[in-house]
């Protein structure tokens, strides 16, 4: 579960996210939307643990992010955008050093480390430094870090940003597969992701939410029945706005 | 304490992956060999001891010691592993000393890797090995003063050029404050209690006390705490960038 409430965040004069509360609850894949800016991302650091907020604040299985950061760190499993590792490690190495800081030795580490690999697909590179990988399987990478101590939380921000369209297909339904019982955020661009996976769309502009609901009732606002026109719709003219202004 | 290990291996092989720790090791011991051999005549002193090779430690440190500690915490920022570092549940202290003691950790390897200059003294007298087993231990925490400057400001940029420009004029300051130099700017205006504070904090003054074969809890507790003190900075700089 994971309860995020007024969260406010400023970059100096810009307000990146600004009083943003959300409940996500077990069993629900929400997909985070928004145009470029918006404040999924800065949603997503401080939810996490990487960026303090001004105001507000996440809580993590009941775990407040700011102040019990590690008890709630250690029921989230995060893919950072654009999906960071250390490039001189294999996989294999990275995700022994992961299932290290996760806790687990011996047995468990080799059983959740097989796990998050099978999951990932990564079985082709895992001797290979993941910085000589394709940007999909480093992709992949980060996702099988975030899921190796099968957490009960998962924020992945843009899983499936390069991954080729068989690649794509595969992450989506390994987390179709984790949701039954597992609260899941994804950010995304791809529209057609939220209505492949998610029970749940929170569009969010200029850092406010502008729309939740489910993807199907979101979709049947506008007259087409598709929703990236109601996307278009809840995001353009704001947008232009700032545009106009910066 | 669990994750005081993961941190402090996967920054320690670190070292391994590139050639850093090669070009490292090979540059260190070749320069401690040319200053100790040919600045410093050891042969022509006729004198078996290793005063003259340890003298050099602090001037090679100055350059050597803040290369190794600029990509502690820039490279993680330019590369954008820090979000992964600081999202994972490893308690901000435990990632401030396991990365500082795995470049300490190196910089006692490459500090072992001195001995045959230990063999050959050996060999060409009879010195006082307990004067230089002082002069060792003195060295390595002198090293360790000047990874935990290091270590700190490579935590303020993610730019190791600039991290390690700015390290090493911190550390220079820190290894000359009992000079000169420093002190003739101060005791014209500053009190004297001021100026002997200042240069108290010299790491030539601390470091030349223990290689004369004395190891003063004083000077022990100097770097010790200067450690302390700058990895407590370090800490801090980074759990304030996290305000953003």
């Amino acid at each position: 579960m994971i309860e995020i409430q007024n969260l406010t965040k400023r970059f100096g004069p810009v307000a990146a996210v600004t009083d943003l509360s959300l409940t996500v609850r077990p069993g629900e894949v929400l997909g985070f939307l928004g145009p470029n800016g918006a404040g999924k991302s800065t949603t997503m650091k401080m939810a996490t643990g990487y960026l303090a907020p001004d105001q507000g604040t996440a809580r993590i299985c009941g775990h407040d992010i700011v102040s019990d950061t590690i008890a709630a760190q250690q029921r989230l499993g995060y893919l950072p955008e654009g999906a960071p590792a250390y490039g001189e490690m294999t996989p294999r190495e990275f995700l022994h050093f992961i299932a290290g800081v996760r806790n687990l030795a011996g047995a468990d580490a080799r059983a959740a480390t097989e796990r998050a690999i099978a999951g990932a697909e990564l079985k082709a590179v895992l001797d290979q430094p993941i910085e000589t990988l394709s940007k999909g399987f480093r992709r992949r990478v980060g996702l099988a870090q975030a899921i190796l101590h099968d957490p009960d939380v998962l924020i992945l921000d843009e899983p499936t940003d390069g991954l080729d369209p068989n690649q794509k297909h595969a992450v989506r339904s390994l987390i179709r597969g984790m949701a039954k019982d597992k609260t899941i955020i994804i950010s995304t661009h791809l529209l057609e992701e939220v209505e492949a996976i998610c029970t749940r769309a929170v569009i969010i502009d200029q850092g406010r939410i502008v729309a939740d609901a489910t993807p199907a009732d979101l979709a049947a606002r506008a007259p087409s029945g598709r929703l990236d026109d109601v996307f278009r719709q809840l995001t353009t003219r704001d947008t232009a706005m700032t545009g106009a202004a910066a | 304490m669990s994750m005081l290990w993961p941190v402090f291996s996967r920054e320690f092989k670190s070292y391994f992956a590139t050639p850093l720790a090669f070009v490292f090791i090979v540059i260190f011991l070749f320069a401690m060999g040319a200053f100790t051999f040919y600045l410093g005549h050891f042969y022509d002193n006729g004198v078996a001891d290793l005063s003259v090779f340890f003298g050099y430690h602090p001037w090679l440190y100055l350059f050597l010691v803040p290369a190794l500690a600029m990509r502690l915490w820039a490279e993680e920022r330019r590369s954008g592993t820090m979000e992964l570092l600081l999202t994972l549940p490893i308690p901000l202290w435990a990632t401030v000393l396991g990365k500082f003691l795995a470049a300490w950790a190196f910089a006692g390897l490459a500090l072992i890797l001195t001995f045959p200059i230990w063999i050959t003294v050996n060999y060409l007298g009879n010195p006082d090995n307990g004067v230089i087993l002082a002069s060792y231990i003195g060295s390595f925490l002198m090293a360790g003063a000047y990874l935990s400057i290091g270590a700190c400001v490579s935590s303020a940029t993610s730019n190791q050029v600039i991290a390690f420009i700015i390290s090493v004029v911190a550390c220079f300051l820190f290894t000359i404050s009992g000079a000169p130099l420093v002190l003739d700017a101060f005791r014209s205006w500053a009190p004297l209690p001021l100026v002997e504070a200042i240069s108290s904090f010299s790491f030539l003054m601390h470091f030349s006390a223990i290689t004369s074969g004395v190891i003063d809890l004083r000077d022990v507790i100097f770097f010790f705490s200067l450690i302390g003190l700058f990895l407590y900075a370090n800490m801090l700089i980074v759990d304030l960038r996290k305000s953003g």
